[in-house]
């Protein structure tokens, strides 16, 4: 038993610092991806993490792989897409999943270009699909950071975020935070994926935000409880996750996604709030 | 000369340079209790629009004399909502303590208390832990009702809130109409429903992308009136020249 669930973190540091990293990003991304999945932005979410690619693959070719380069370059990118797709969604007809589409897609056609340019295809994996078994202290450092400054913002813009989700033309007939609230939540949504980049790639960032946000639905009903639920199917996830990779040999960023994407469809099955076997049972209606 | 609530100076508001109503000149008074009434697409909800601020005027101006912007209270067309929402009723209702409890403030026991009375007042005691999915529309209103209650506004405006809604439900909710009428608010209405409105509402602005009539309710709502409402023209002009009305 020891060798199979505790054995690699004890016996390897490498396998130590996976999982305080991936502990860290589910922290943060946990109530990140729920806040987007009620907010229906689940796939804003998903092109923002492509527009990332561009910015990092700018800081790596311009220092090769640092971590202050590439995170610089990702929050660059991450924040210009943003403003630039909300500014389109604003002024023209265009709606915003279909200018975000727009600029995700260029975004990653721009970021490989970017480091194929310079790299071989080695680099180009650990761009997409990151190196969550190579984290160093000032990864971790920064992903410690990241998850802190992002529960902090969370506490203070809890009510206006709930709010400005249900009913945002109150909100705005009450306070004019509705537009602060929700460009500090975009920029939230921007530091986790790039602290995710580090550790799972641009492509599998947003999956440790996403999967254990949308399993948590069918768990609870309360916004509160399902921020919890979330941070622990990310935890879960994660450590699975390693584990999965270090006995199957398996890549380790794919493997925590694999094992988040699995408890999802658990969920989606047996879970309590809507699940699909609760909704197949037959049970007779109630009395009143 | 009692008071106005708001003042409309030569007011023109729209989209994209389009008036939806235009040169409104006149005030609301303190106090009062008016209907605003007029075909689909007279501007009514553009005008409620304008007055809470969410929608800039063309041009002319709105002043909300001696109204701070917190006690401004606005119920639009239920459709803005986002329903599938997980959140409850008693959550809902508590929205309405925003002004004073803001992002961070709390909400102590007395605040409690207001919340449980507001929802009595409404007739929804019992509905505290019910998900708002779970609710009809009906009973939605009456929630979005105690919210209103607790924001304790000076300036209450409503954007069509009988509307879909059955006669039971409407005429409780007009009885929180009438309360806040007697407690000395400002009460606005966009209402469809005639008879409501002679039998509720003193005063009464008719509109039909511009003022037809205004003032006392029996006056403004007659035939001839109504009649000019109803030939309001619709369509935009795609050669309308600008408008130099009351231009210097």
């Amino acid at each position: 038993m020891f060798d199979v669930w505790i054995g690699p973190f004890s016996e390897f540091a490498f396998m130590q610092r996976a999982l305080v990293g991936t502990v860290a990003i589910a922290l943060g991304g946990g109530p990140v991806g729920v806040f987007l999945m009620l907010r229906r932005m689940s796939l804003t979410g998903d092109a923002m993490a492509h527009a990332i690619l561009p910015g990092a693959a700018f800081g790596y070719l311009l220092a090769g792989l640092s971590l202050p380069a590439m995170t610089f370059g990702g929050l660059v990118a991450g924040v210009v897409v943003a403003v630039a797709a909300g500014l389109v969604s604003r002024f023209t007809a265009l709606k915003e999943d279909a200018s975000l589409a727009a600029f995700y897609l260029l975004s990653l056609a721009l970021g490989v270009t970017i480091v194929s340019l310079r790299g071989s295809n080695v680099d180009l994996l650990h761009v997409l699909f990151g190196t969550v078994l190579a984290l160093d202290d000032n990864t971790l450092l920064l992903l410690a950071t990241i998850s802190t400054l992002t529960l902090l913002t969370l506490a203070v813009l809890y009510r206006p975020l709930v709010l400005e989700c249900v009913d945002p033309t109150f909100l705005r007939s009450v306070s004019r935070t509705g537009v602060v609230t929700h460009l500090a939540f975009l920029g939230l949504v921007v530091i986790n994926l790039v602290g995710g980049f580090h550790a799972l790639g641009t492509l599998l960032a947003v999956g440790i935000m996403m999967l254990p946000a949308a399993a948590s639905r069918f768990w609870t009903a309360d916004i509160t409880l399902m921020m919890a639920v979330s941070v622990a199917i990310g935890i879960l996830s994660g450590f699975g996750g390693l584990l999965l990779s270090f006995h199957a040999e398996l890549p380790a960023g794919p493997a925590i996604i694999l094992v988040a994407g699995g408890i999802y469809i658990l969920s989606l099955v047996f879970g309590r709030e809507g699940g699909l076997l609760w909704l197949a049972l037959p049970r007779r209606h109630l009395e009143a | 000369m009692t008071k106005s609530a708001i003042r409309f100076d030569e007011v023109t508001l729209g989209y994209d340079r389009r008036p939806a109503i235009h040169h409104l000149d006149g005030a609301i008074a303190s106090g009062s209790l008016t209907a605003i009434v007029g075909p689909n697409g007279a501007g009514k909800s553009t005008l409620l629009k304008g007055i809470v601020g969410t929608l800039s005027p063309l041009s002319g101006q709105i002043h909300l004399d001696a109204t701070a912007p917190s006690r401004v209270a606005y119920l639009p067309q239920a459709a803005e909502l986002d329903r599938s929402f997980p959140l409850s009723v008693y959550d809902l209702v508590a929205m309405g303590l925003w002004s004073r409890a803001g992002s961070f403030g709390g909400i102590g026991r007395k605040d409690r208390g207001r919340i449980e009375e507001a929802l009595a007042a409404v007739g929804l005691t019992g509905f505290e832990r019910r998900p708002i999915s779970t609710l009809s529309g009906g009973q939605m209103q009456r929630a979005l009702f105690a919210r209103l209650l607790l924001q304790d506004a000076e300036l209450i405006l409503l954007d069509e809130p009988f509307t879909a809604i059955d006669a039971k439900t409407t005429a409780d909710l007009l009885d929180l109409v009438t309360r806040w009428h007697t407690e000395k608010r400002t009460v606005v209405a966009v209402l469809h429903d005639l008879d409501t409105v002679r039998r509720v509402f003193p005063e009464t602005l008719l509109i039909a992308r511009e003022p037809v009539a205004w003032g006392e309710t029996g006056a403004v709502l007659s035939a001839e009136n109504l009649l000019k409402a109803r030939r309001m023209v619709e369509a935009h002009d795609p050669h309308a020249a600008p408008c130099h009305r009351h231009a210097a």
